[in-house]
């Protein structure tokens, strides 16, 4: 009995938000390690254009909950996701025409793609800033919970309560069918073959006739996808807050490169290696522990937390630079320019 | 690095007439009194002093870009750490915080040191990554045994006044130096990792260095009191009380017509603007001399092509690491600097996109491998970054004004302040893309 108590506090505190909070990593590393394939830069816009996004959901989102329309059990921001992908990808394929563009025609150094992503990500903060403000904004409608703490006693009679929000097993579940989708674009259709090839080799892509332009508009657009199903899906979660999204980069950049940049299926498993390494290490276990071992005594005020919830970008930061010193390009094999 | 870098002619009369400009805004600041300008000497010597504390961090930023293509994405941590340092040396000692739990925290954080020295042996010598986990997991809780208990201890010290370990009571311009010590340690270890590698892996790694550090002084309360703030730094020129109380100053006021209170505080800030002036013509001296000596003309040989300069034997990596050491110093003097100015170390007020993003607006704008440049730049980008504060929500007042009241003008009005950051972002990509040489070309 014990033990389940043991593991039903792990699943709540521990499973259930690391893999919520990995799958929304995942998504948004996607996004940064195509654009990184395809672009050949990291995207430090990548944060900002997040957060842009989830704005017009969100006033999307109050737009139609003045109107009265609902989908009950699922949050209303769900139907505002395809209108706000669109617009946000319009918004980004103009970035790409007006900033980008220009540096690929000249054949610029990587690092001034960077630079100028700065500068974009400094326009995206303004915009999203004139947009909605920088204060904290609630979205999320429709059931609060799948399973709640009271009625999971009541039926299994442990003493711990296990929660699962309805958001968290929305993020998962979504996010694991956009997945599916993108590979199964990736690898079955013209235009993700040609993405494919593109990234692999430039020259070879170009004299088979793959059109670079279109290619890169694609990738734009299937990044703006994921940048506004991620940055939705955080919100949702946890709550809209601007700066997190530009705090997130540092995670989603080193779930990107943990997977070795470039590469997809590297992109989502370094997303869920991040968000279960940064929730485990920053968790106090004292409770888990008291019922796995209840003879060990840690002492009064041993909470058992490796380190403060306030220092896990530090966790992120760690398994980055572990990465960089012992394989740079990755667990997975990513591109080494 | 790019090819747009390459020396073409520009008018030699560039750099003075951008300073004769930024002559005529601070006269203007100073003396006008509008709705653009103050007219307030002191508001405008304010502005200067922080513009020429910008200006060295972009000496800094720029020797880091300038001289060898680095971009650093974390000048807001290194900034921060280099603030670290006027409270720990030049803070009078704390009673009871050394006795409670100094001579343990020493320890433990060598002994924390230790541990990373051992994982570094024990991979080279064996190449054994199991090993290396075993050394630094065991090395961990060594270092929690040790350093938990001491923390509790310095924290639980008179916690509403102090709480923090304190300073060495050594004069606060001592501090600058040992501000630079700081950022070079961190530049050190953070180049150490990522430099070598693809160019995009520096910035990133910068970018989180900068979050933590930032972090660090965020929490850590014995350090730095968190963000209970560290007040009352001591300060290396005349306090304006002082003055008021001096009969001599009240004369020499008087000698001028001016206020008392206004004298005082317009002397202070001279006397800032005299030191950080000193500083900054020192750094920029030693800059151009380094720039002009047979290095400088390595570093920028490495810049323009690594794969040359490597084939003629230099080490690219090496060097690398140098100038990103030497630039970081140069920003942590100046976030020494800054907090000697504020008096206080607030860590909730360094903003990456404040300190980082805006430096490198500050750079770019002003001529990259400049160093006239990078100074002109900073100073001007952070006149025109105060002033926008009150410019922009006049222009927009004034844009609006024609338009019924309504949500959309209310809106509009409320959002004005944020419209610097678009504008922010604008200059830099127009300057990056139609005169990425920016104002003061380099030569």
């Amino acid at each position: 009995m014990d033990i389940l108590n043991g593991l039903v506090v792990f699943l709540n505190f521990v499973f259930i938000p690391a893999a919520a909070y990995g799958a929304q990593l995942a998504l948004g590393a996607l996004g940064v390690t195509l654009i990184y394939g395809i672009l050949r830069f990291s995207n430090f816009a990548h944060g900002d254009t997040m957060a842009f996004g989830t704005a017009i959901v969100i006033l999307l989102t109050w737009g139609l909950q003045a109107l009265g329309v609902s989908i009950f059990p699922l949050p209303t921001a769900l139907l505002a996701l395809p209108l706000a992908i669109a617009l946000t990808a319009l918004l980004v394929l103009g970035t790409d025409r007006a900033v980008y563009r220009f540096y690929r025609r000249q054949k610029a150094a990587p690092i001034i793609f960077v630079m100028a992503s700065v500068g974009v990500m400094f326009v995206m903060n303004g915009l999203t800033r004139l947009l909605i403000g920088v204060n904290e904004q609630r979205f999320d409608d429709g059931a609060r919970f799948l399973i709640d703490v009271r009625t999971f006693r009541e039926v299994t009679g442990l003493a711990e309560g296990l929660a699962l929000r309805s958001t968290q097993a929305l993020t998962v579940v979504l996010a694991f069918a956009v997945m599916v989708a993108l590979f199964w674009f990736l690898n079955r259709t013209r235009s993700g073959k040609a993405m494919r090839a593109y990234s692999d080799n430039e020259d070879l892509a170009l004299l088979s006739g793959i059109d670079p332009e279109r290619v890169v508009r694609l990738t734009w657009i299937i990044a703006a996808g994921l940048m506004v199903i991620a940055g939705t899906l955080y919100g949702l979660d946890k709550s809209f807050r601007p700066f997190n999204y530009f705090q997130i980069l540092l995670p989603i950049f080193a779930a990107a490169i943990v997977g070795g940049l470039g590469n997809p299926l590297g992109a989502i498993a370094g997303g869920f290696l991040v968000a279960f390494s940064e929730v485990a290490v920053t968790y106090p276990w004292v409770r888990v522990v008291s019922y796995i071992a209840p003879w060990y005594d840690p002492g009064p005020g041993n909470l058992m937390q490796l380190l403060g919830t306030e220092y896990k970008f530090a966790v992120s930061f760690v398994i980055l630079i572990v990465v960089l010193l012992f394989r740079p390009t990755g667990l997975f094999r990513g591109k080494s320019v | 690095m790019a090819t747009n870098r390459q020396a073409a002619a520009s008018s030699p009369w560039r750099a003075p007439i951008v300073l004769a400009i930024l002559a005529v805004l601070f006269l203007l600041e100073g003396t006008v009194r509008n709705a653009m300008f103050s007219g307030s000497w002191n508001t405008a010597l304010a502005i200067l002093n922080m513009g020429l504390i910008s200006a060295i961090v972009a000496l800094g930023v720029n020797m880091q870009w300038g001289y060898a293509g680095l971009f650093n994405v974390g000048v807001v941590g290194f900034l921060a750490l280099g603030g670290l340092a006027p409270v720990l040396v030049s803070l009078p000692p704390v009673e009871g915080a050394w006795e409670a739990g100094g001579p343990r925290l020493i320890l433990s954080l060598l002994v924390g040191l230790g541990v990373l020295a051992a994982a570094s042996l024990v991979w080279r010598r064996w190449r054994k990554g199991w090993a290396v986990a075993l050394v630094l997991i065991a090395g961990f809780f060594l270092f929690r045994h040790l350093f938990d208990p001491a923390v509790a201890a310095i924290e639980a010290n008179n916690p509403a006044r102090h709480g923090n370990i304190g300073g060495l009571g050594l004069p606060v311009l001592v501090s600058w130096l040992v501000g630079g010590l700081f950022a070079a340690a961190a530049a050190w270890a953070i180049g150490k990792v990522a430099l070598g590698l693809r160019s995009d892996y520096l910035a990133i790694a910068t970018l989180g260095i900068g979050e933590i550090i930032v972090a660090v002084l965020r929490n850590e309360e014995w350090l730095a009191r968190g963000v209970m703030n560290v007040t009352s730094i001591p300060r290396p020129v005349a306090y304006e009380i002082d003055l008021q109380r001096n009969p001599d100053f009240v004369a020499f006021a008087q000698g001028w017509g001016l206020p008392v209170a206004e004298a005082s505080g317009i002397w202070v800030k001279l006397s800032y603007m005299s030191l950080f002036l000193v500083v900054l013509l020192v750094i920029i001296l030693l800059a151009e001399l380094a720039l002009k000596s047979p290095w400088g003309r390595m570093m920028r040989a490495i810049r323009d092509n690594e794969t040359a300069a490597g084939a003629m034997g230099k080490n690219v990596t090496g060097r690398h690491l140098q100038v990103f050491i030497l630039g970081s110093a140069v920003i942590g003097i100046a976030g020494a600097m800054m907090v000697t100015l504020d008096g206080l170390l607030a860590p909730t007020s360094y903003n990456p996109l404040r300190y980082t993003f805006l430096i490198w607006v500050m750079v770019i704008v002003g001529g990259s491998g400049n160093n006239w440049g990078a100074v002109l730049g900073a100073v001007l980008i952070w006149f025109l970054w105060i002033k926008a504060e009150v410019w922009g929500p006049a222009l927009i007042a004034l844009l609006t004004g024609p338009m019924a009241d309504g949500p959309l003008k209310a809106h509009l009005l409320e959002s004005a302040p944020h419209m610097r950051f678009i504008a922010m972002g604008a200059v830099l990509l127009l300057v990056l893309r139609f005169a990425p040489r920016g104002l003061v070309p380099e030569r």
